[in-house]
């Protein structure tokens, strides 16, 4: 098990590639990302049972659904940094004949990735097949997802919310990040969501809370709870709290940089607050 | 020329549905998805045999399609099953993105297509769902014309690894290709042969087309039939062979003419051999509610509209 110590390193290192990738192209999804930067690194190094070689079946071990698809940044950069593909193929992201699409897909081939995702809203139902599936060949791992909270607005997760709880899909652990924040501006603004912990509860779901959802700590603590608690019949929905942009000063607490890329001399403040700690690619 | 006899009239969905009776029993990993139409698809005994991989999946077709495309990762093969317009239209971008785009080994099966399923009228008469589908890159794209080959069908593309929509109907229609015989995917099977007029036909206006022969055989037209139960991948050597014999062609199908088999067929001539064509199809129009029979005199697409336009193709060549 990695030191909490090695895990923050690593999210320095994965804000310095997120800032890195989108910067170099001119475009991507930073803000999401950077937010969820400590969510990805916890997740892939400490909390799920992972086998080394990348297959598509993925029996045996604890799955992944990133449904909100346009932070790929923090996607890839974990997913290179937890050894499924060269970090060096960052360099790639968003370019012509990349395996790095600027949504995540498998069409490439690209490992670690299991469906396509970036039109919204139907991550939960492809994690639902996925844990169906498990139960069916009695295999006892979970499979995690995450969506973004402005993202609820589609209702297909709504369906999916649904049938979850009423067919007792109890090996699924789907995080919300809730950084209050989409495109247009905060969700507030554009569709106030209500109170997305007494939603997911009156669907029949467990809900835990990560208050702090930028500490490795505290999504820990949470990721840990959440695993103890399936198997009981329920599904369990993590509303993990975050701040969009998170690490970056000017990025944070505003939807400015939901889809915007920093220029030069932005790059230049966003690294040196982040200082490298593993190799840059 | 050759004959077929109609054994007796059976719905295509009830061979859909004992094909998949029979993939219960024969394979493991074949799994069976519904949007509460459990009855209308005939999946009840799928369902009462094997009912821990039968899923219910309530009137949500979108998480139907994603939970679909879910299941194969772990080793599933996933047949879903739904009215032709909810597996089509209503999920178009779920199918594209978590089932094509994702190359997610799903069957998407769809009864109650085009104009015959009746009475309901318009809201559920599809008659644009093989344009859908066949734009989608990947997508294999079946339409079998009656209850024997439905069920050869359902048995083959689940030997078949990638997405497939398999398209078929609410009617009871002519029974008369071979009891158990083989089905090829991308193979199209020659019924009649005949040197004046190609008709190609799929769905169940084949049976159509085999009337509408017979009727221009007594007129000295011989007709050559082609059953083309898969639109996506065409045949196209069969098409191009045929022509060249014949110097016209009917392409004949439940479907609109922009986006149909027709409209598959003229790229392929327009490429490869320009040749006069008919297209026995709806044109760009809804349906409306009536007996399948009234709806086919009405909209064009029965025996005597195929055997119009085959009349009528010859006298462009």
């Amino acid at each position: 098990m990695p030191s909490i110590q090695q895990l923050e390193d690593l999210t320095t290192q994965v804000r310095r590639d997120i800032l890195r990738m989108v910067h170099k192209v001119n475009s991507g999804h930073p803000g999401g990302s950077l937010g969820c930067a400590e969510f990805f690194v916890t997740l892939y190094n400490e909390i799920m049972e992972r086998k080394e070689e990348f297959d598509m079946d993925g029996n045996g071990e604890d799955l992944f659904f990133l449904s909100n698809g346009h932070i790929s940044p923090v996607f890839y950069s974990v997913l290179a940094r937890a050894g499924y593909f060269p970090v060096e193929e960052l360099n790639t992201f968003r370019l012509i004949d990349s395996r790095l699409q600027g949504h995540p897909t498998t069409h490439e081939g690209l490992p670690g990735v299991r469906i396509a995702s970036g039109s919204l809203g139907q991550g939960l139902s492809v994690a639902i097949g996925a844990a169906e599936t498990k139960k069916l060949n009695n295999d006892n791992h979970i499979i995690f997802t995450l969506h973004g909270d402005g993202e609820l607005q589609e209702g297909q997760n709504w369906e999916a919310i649904m049938y979850a709880a009423g067919k007792n899909i109890d090996n699924l652990i789907a995080t919300i990040d809730l950084n209050g924040q989409q495109i247009d501006g905060s969700t507030d603004d554009v569709l106030p969501l209500g109170s997305i912990k007494e939603k997911f509860e009156a669907f029949g779901w467990i809900v835990l809370e990560i208050e702090d959802g930028n500490t490795i700590e505290a999504i820990i603590k949470g990721l840990t709870k959440a695993k103890s608690l399936a198997g009981n019949g329920k599904p369990v929905c993590v509303l993990l709290k975050t701040v969009m942009g998170n690490g970056v000063d000017f990025m944070m607490h505003t939807h400015a940089w939901h889809g915007k890329a920093p220029n030069d001399e932005q790059l230049e403040i966003g690294l040196a607050q982040n200082a490298e700690t593993l190799k840059d690619y | 020329m050759k004959t077929y006899t109609n054994t007796e009239n059976k719905d295509t969905r009830s061979g859909f549905g004992d094909g998949l009776t029979e993939l219960g029993k024969t394979n493991e990993n074949v799994v069976a998805l519904c949007a509460d139409l459990t009855g209308s698809l005939k999946m009840g005994d799928f369902k009462a045999n094997h009912p821990e991989r039968f899923f219910q999946i309530g009137i949500a077709e979108a998480n139907m399609i994603g939970i679909a495309a879910g299941m194969t990762i772990g080793g599933k093969i996933p047949f879903t099953g739904t009215f032709a317009n909810f597996s089509t239209g209503r999920v178009y971008d779920q199918i594209r993105q978590s089932v094509a785009y994702s190359d997610k080994n799903v069957k998407i099966c769809a009864s109650h297509a085009g104009i015959t399923l009746g009475e309901d009228g318009a809201t559920h008469q599809i008659l644009e769902d093989i344009g859908l589908m066949k734009m989608l890159p990947g997508m294999t794209v079946i339409n079998t014309c009656d209850y024997n080959q439905t069920k050869a069908a359902t048995l083959a593309i689940a030997q078949h690894h990638g997405p497939v929509y398999l398209r078929f109907g609410r009617p009871k229609v002519a029974n008369f290709t071979p009891e158990n015989g083989t089905f090829e995917i991308g193979k199209a099977v020659q019924l009649t042969e005949g040197n004046d007029v190609t008709i190609v036909a799929t769905g169940h206006l084949v049976w159509e087309a085999l009337e509408a022969s017979k009727a221009l055989n007594e007129n000295g037209i011989s007709a050559e039939v082609i059953n083309i139960h898969t639109i996506k991948p065409l045949d196209e050597k069969a098409i191009l062979e045929s022509v060249s014999k014949t110097g016209c062609i009917v392409t004949a199908e439940e479907h609109n003419y922009l986006g149909g088999l027709g409209e598959s067929v003229a790229r392929v001539l327009a490429q490869h051999k320009p040749t006069p064509q008919e297209f026995v199809a709806t044109k760009d129009t809804f349906g409306e509610s009536g007996t399948p029979a009234q709806l086919m005199e009405k909209y064009g697409l029965n025996s005597a509209a195929i055997e119009k336009a085959a009349k009528n193709v010859m006298k462009r060549k």
